[in-house]
């Protein structure tokens, strides 16, 4: 499986991979194979990851040029990437790239892995100064049309099945009213809302 | 193929030149001729790279030195110089999706005059741009990117300039070197001709014009 992790939250998804699972994970500047931050000493100032950080190549590792990275993000050969979000629609429409006349940092390989990945997967705080990023309709410009499929944040687990958004599970503790409370968009409820297993 | 000084290969830019420089936040820019570029205080450049680097590295330096005009990039994020020039209208910046970025730039190096892609479709991205349908799907057309130089920064050249590059320095390096009037190779080694295996060259000796001299 290839996976392409954005960074903040979602780069510490590679901390939690099962040993038994066979996971590649892609660099965007032209790395499959990305390893752990290098020992101390260690590093290759020809070797760093998307956003220029030292990596390391694990066994079986491989490079390549941009226009390849690119075309495995957008062909469909990329098959999870876990992304962060400043919001999240009630359609599953995803917003993380720029906040108008405060942060404009530019696009880089987001809108490229939300159109292309198969799976698009968003790792997040649920709110941000207490204010829900999961909104009726995004207010900042889109990353891309096509909607996430899961939502994952400290409070609870969301999909997205037909354009709609559905809480699936709650955070150990967390309950439902509190979720709903922090989530602007309207909830669907799945029939069971368990705590997640961590 | 030349060899060349770094004095006189950036000697050949003109002020106002349209340059397309390899590189991943510094990873795979040739910094010699970028640290030329600054002492010959070359001016009202157009920038085509992926992103401007930090201050004080690849990019960074030219935007630190106030050289660049207009900038073509993916990301700025990491180089708050680049976004204060942009804010205070000292530096245009066109920001474009990094795979349609190098899509373009592939597209000028092959002879195309764009390219199809979903990327943007429904977003800001698309404004001025036309939508075309194909087999079902909608894409927007991107335009070809040409440039006048092309720099790069390969690992090892030989004496024909048949290039090769380590690890994530390739990233734009060999997509670049196509794409530009003229293609200006820096070279971290420069090794006798038949030591880079045919099969190992990345960008071959007639796609580059001018090799920068090591020592």
């Amino acid at each position: 499986m290839l996976v392409n992790l954005g960074i903040g939250i979602p780069t510490m998804v590679a901390n939690f991979i099962p040993r038994d699972m066979k996971i590649f994970f892609q660099s965007e500047n032209g790395l499959i194979g990305t390893g752990p931050i290098p020992e101390e000493g260690m590093a290759h100032p020809l070797l760093t990851d998307a956003g220029g950080r030292p990596v390391t190549a694990l066994p079986g590792a491989c490079t390549f040029d941009s226009a390849m990275s690119f075309g495995l993000i957008r062909g469909g050969h990329v098959d999870v990437t876990v992304l962060g979000a400043l919001q999240v629609g009630a359609n599953g429409q995803l917003a993380n790239w720029m906040i108008p006349g405060k942060m404009v940092p530019g696009m880089g390989g987001a809108m490229d892995l939300v159109t292309g990945a198969k799976r698009v997967i968003i790792a997040m705080q649920h709110t941000a100064k207490g204010k829900p990023k999961v909104v009726n309709t995004c207010s900042l410009p889109l990353t891309s049309v096509r909607p996430i499929d899961l939502l994952v944040s400290e409070m609870a687990v969301i999909a997205f099945p037909d354009g709609k958004a559905m809480l699936m599970e709650r955070a150990p503790g967390v309950s439902v009213e509190q979720i709903v409370a922090a989530t602007e968009a309207k909830l669907l409820l799945a029939d069971k809302i368990p705590e997640m297993q961590l | 193929m030349q060899t060349i000084s770094v004095t006189d290969a950036v000697a050949m830019i003109p002020d106002g030149a349209t340059v397309m420089v390899g590189g991943f936040m510094g990873v795979g820019t040739p910094e010699r001729i970028i640290d030329e570029l600054v002492r010959q205080g070359k001016r009202n450049l157009t920038v085509i790279a992926n992103d401007t680097a930090s201050p004080g590295r690849g990019i960074g330096k030219l935007v630190d030195a106030k050289l660049v005009g207009h900038t073509i990039a993916s990301h700025i994020g990491l180089n708050p110089e680049t976004q204060r020039q942009m804010i205070a209208g000292q530096m245009r910046v066109d920001l474009v999706p990094q795979g349609t970025l190098i899509e373009r730039i592939r597209a000028g190096g092959y002879g195309l005059g764009g390219v199809l892609t979903p990327t943007g479709v429904g977003t800001v991205v698309e404004e001025g741009k036309q939508r075309i349908e194909s087999n079902g799907k909608t894409y927007l057309v991107e335009a070809a990117l040409h440039a006048d130089f092309a720099l790069i920064g390969a690992f090892l050249a030989d004496y024909l300039g048949n290039l090769s590059y380590a690890l994530t320095a390739r990233n734009f390096n060999p997509v670049i070197a196509m794409a530009a009037s003229t293609t200006i190779v820096a070279a971290e080694h420069i090794v006798p001709i038949g030591l880079i295996a045919p099969d190992h060259v990345v960008t071959p000796a007639p796609l580059v014009d001018y090799l920068v001299a090591n020592g």
